[in-house]
């Protein structure tokens, strides 16, 4: 098969959206939380908490959208913590969402082993189901891709749309924007910012967590260590490349998505000319370019990462 | 017209018995302000006098530690500003308070609708803005983001996001402080209008000129209490001064003294910096026991100049010399050992480091020497004890030597900058603006302690672009323009106009 003939398979986009979706919940996690003034490093261990109790709650019997419902709110709780932590008291954000990240992981694998603790191969459950939108999914190349996925992908697409328009159209979107430039012109408005910081951090890291049990859910139908993979990690770098827009954020996700289906396919193209390392390194590589060339210019929320407390000078 | 009379003098604020420390400092004590309807009280306070901090109480972002504040006959909530908003409480920070990221409309409309209806009503907010806007002449567009706008410009938001909200009260922190005159008229203007609607506004300065001409009554604050409280039409300049200061202030005009030997000398220097302009060929002698001033326009090589004295640049030609030979490898630090002294021009980026304390700020500059380490490790004791001695002799107004330095009042840091700067006697000191954006006691205690340095015998070399402040101090004075240094002029010797001839660049040479 040659180079470019991949891009013209309808397996490769349908690969392409697939891999994107968890990253598209995650990075709209992380993008409200940053917008609000809040970097939230804990974004790794709490997709992989989010896949393991979605995953665990289908496995236990529960229903598919349940799980979905409790992995959010498992990610919430972490948001939780981690706001708690940050805002009120004001920590390091660095420090309490690296120890989100290490607490989240470890209390899952521990629970993990708890609940299993006999399985040596991982168990499965009965992920969701592709579903076809009648007709649409008919249009060669792009039908497969966007209108055969799983109802995750689509609430994905969705999510892009709803944290958007909360953002630039409502008044909760301009609180939480100006949260994140300036928290004193909100709190001379009366509204209060740990109120909104901490809404913006628990929101954030429930989308997280649902990026995290996609892979559980929709992607893979078991739960394995290491499964996140610092997709996390990715995460934050494309809410940089997107500018801290959504829209744009979006359109990093799926390119980063893309490369990532692309490499695959050359590997087995190429794969014997070329160590397959190479090829998985090229998102990677991918993603420092672009983002060296986007970032530069981006003007990030001027109140990132700054505690506020109030009435300090 | 009775009726009018009575509407008048109704109270809409009342501050009662209002005090609040911070650690030790009494920021605020036992102040009581009363507000009537339809009048602009001025509260004129020198910086650190308690005039922010009274208004950060009622405005709810610090809880007073005693007394009560009633708007509109209603007793106000303390420490939430969202009560003082909605008791018709507006307020115009120093430092405005608008995100920079959002257009002026959403930064005035940011928190007016309920936090979780579905749609921000942009087509009623830009109709209001533009009904009041046009009412106060307050001219902006709503649509632009508030990162394109001027100063002036950022003003004429916050003060729409007050009224937008119905604010029957305004009150403004030094709000001509960063206003050009134009502006500042414009604004006096707007003032006019909004008192004449009915609403009251108190209006927070230390500049005499603009209370007597804004304001209905003075309330005087100095040093966290209540100084005075006089009515603008019965007052005159000096009487208000007398309140804010407490004594009859005078500019130091200290009589030169013979002049002692040259200490430090420039030959010719050129410098070639990063960045602004540099200076060319410049030859300056200072004297011990001589002011010599630098006048000049600001921009005008006065950055290179003090950057070459203290160290920071070095000759790209000619020499320095101090003390009548070449220092080698000329450096901050070598500029120090040499008993150079310096006050930098920006006491915020250069002159300390913010959020240390104190302590660890005025050790800063000889923490490696004998008097404060011992074997590379720092003697905390002596340190703070020093510390300790500079507040009192300096009279620096500051909780205790553990406080972050950023907390102090402008005038209080330099003082305290002043005072690790003169303490160890240096042989040259570098002033380079002072007294910037200092009130008047600030402005002549820098004064009569550069006078005192230069009697002792010190050379000191005065940077300002305040040209009244050049001659009222300097013995020699020298005009820079555009890189180049005239001859020096004794006192007296050039009027301040052929001065202000040769700041603007004419006939440097010819003089």
């Amino acid at each position: 098969m040659d180079l470019f003939e991949i891009l013209f398979t309808a397996s490769f986009w349908v690969a392409a959206i697939r891999i994107a979706s968890p990253l598209i919940f995650a990075t709209m996690g992380e993008l409200i939380c940053e917008r609000a003034g809040v970097l939230n490093l804990g974004i790794e261990g709490i997709m992989v908490a989010g896949a393991f109790a979605g995953w665990v709650t289908v496995y236990a019997g529960g229903d598919l959208w349940t799980g979905v419902v409790v992995a959010a709110l498992t990610g919430a709780a972490f948001g939780l913590v981690h706001a708690t932590l940050t805002v009120p008291f004001g920590l390091s954000q660095h420090v309490v969402g690296i120890g989100i990240t290490l607490l989240a992981s470890s209390l899952t694998y521990f629970t993990y082993r708890i609940v299993l603790p006999e399985v040596s191969s991982p168990p499965r459950i009965e992920p969701f189901r592709n579903w076809a939108v009648p007709y649409l999914s008919d249009i060669p190349l792009i039908g497969p891709a966007l209108f055969d996925q799983t109802p995750l992908t689509y609430l994905a697409f969705v999510t892009v749309a709803v944290v958007a328009w909360v953002l630039y159209r409502t008044p909760l979107g301009l609180a939480v924007r100006a949260a994140g430039e300036n928290p004193s012109a909100v709190e001379a408005q009366g509204l209060s910012v740990t109120g909104i910081r901490m809404g913006a951090v628990m929101v954030g890291s429930a989308l997280m967590a649902v990026g995290g049990t996609f892979l559980t859910m929709s992607a893979f139908n078991s739960f394995f260590f290491e499964m996140v993979n610092g997709r996390g990690w990715i995460c934050i770098a494309l809410v940089v490349f997107g500018s801290w827009r959504p829209g744009k954020a979006l359109v990093g996700a799926l390119l980063f998505a893309a490369f990532d289906a692309y490499q695959i396919r050359l590997q087995q193209v190429a794969g014997g000319i070329v160590p397959y390392q190479v090829f998985l390194m090229m998102p990677y590589l991918l993603s420092i370019a672009a983002l060296v060339l986007v970032a530069r210019r981006a003007s990030y929320p001027k109140a990132l990462m700054i505690p506020y407390q109030k009435g300090e000078r | 017209m009775g009726n009018d009379m009575a509407r008048r003098a109704q109270t809409v604020l009342r501050l009662a018995g209002i005090t609040k420390r911070f650690g030790a400092l009494i920021a605020n004590d036992a102040i009581d302000l009363d507000l009537k309807r339809g009048e602009i009280v001025a509260l004129l306070g020198e910086n650190g006098a308690g005039k922010t901090t009274l208004m950060n109480i009622l405005f709810g972002h610090y809880v007073a530690d005693e007394g009560t504040i009633e708007a509109l006959g209603k007793p106000l909530r303390p420490g939430d500003p969202h009560a003082a908003l909605a008791a018709g409480i507006g307020m115009v920070h120093q430092h405005f308070t608008l995100a920079d990221n959002l257009t002026v409309l959403e930064n005035i409309a940011l928190g007016t609708q309920s936090i979780w209806s579905p749609r921000l009503d942009r087509t009623s907010a830009r109709t209001r803005i533009s009904k009041l806007s046009a009412e106060f002449g307050l001219a902006i567009d709503p649509s632009r983001p508030v990162s394109e706008l001027a100063v002036g410009e950022r003003q004429r938001v916050e003060i729409l996001k007050a009224l937008y909200r119905d604010a029957r009260i305004l009150i403004l922190d030094e709000p001509t402080a960063v206003l050009t005159p134009g502006e500042t008229e414009a604004l006096f203007a707007t003032l006019k209008l909004l008192v004449a609607q009915g609403l009251s506004i108190i209006f927070i300065s230390h500049k005499l000129k603009e209370v007597m001409a804004v304001a209905d009554r003075v309330v005087v604050l100095r040093g966290g209490r209540l100084a005075g409280e006089r009515r603008t039409a019965e007052t005159t300049r000096q009487e208000l001064a007398a309140l804010m200061v407490g004594q009859e202030v005078s500019l130091p005009k200290a009589a030169s003294r013979t002049p002692g030997p040259v200490i430090l000398e420039l030959r010719s220097v050129s410098t070639a910096g990063a960045s602004g302009t540099q200076i060319r060929d410049v030859s300056l002698q200072l004297h011990g026991g001589v002011i010599t001033g630098i006048a000049g326009v600001s921009g005008n090589g006065q950055a290179a100049l003090a950057g070459l004295l203290s160290g920071v640049l070095s000759p790209r030609s000619g020499q320095l010399l101090i003390g009548g030979g070449a220092p080698p490898g000329w450096s901050p630090r070598t500029a120090l050992d040499r008993g150079i002294a310096r006050i930098p021009e920006d006491r915020h980026a250069v002159g300390s480091v913010a959020d240390m304390s104190v302590t660890e700020n005025v050790i800063a500059e000889r923490y490696r020497n004998g008097d404060f380490s011992r074997y590379g490790m720092i003697d905390w004791a002596a340190a703070r004890k020093f510390a300790e001695r500079l507040i009192a002799d300096y009279d620096v107004k500051c909780p205790s030597p553990e406080t972050r330095i950023r907390l102090l009042s402008g005038g209080n840091m330099q003082k305290l900058i002043l005072g690790r700067a003169l303490d160890p006697d240096p042989v040259v000191i570098l002033a380079n603006q002072p007294t910037r954006g200092l009130d008047i006691g600030a402005v002549a205690y820098v004064h009569a302690r550069l006078i005192e340095a230069r009697d002792r015998g010190a050379a000191v070399l005065l940077i300002s672009e305040d040209l009244d402040e050049v001659l009222s101090l300097s013995d020699r004075i020298h005009v820079i323009a555009d890189g180049a240094l005239s001859r020096s002029f004794a006192r007296g010797e050039k009027s301040v106009g052929e001065l202000g001839e040769m700041m603007a660049g004419h006939g440097l040479e010819a003089a």
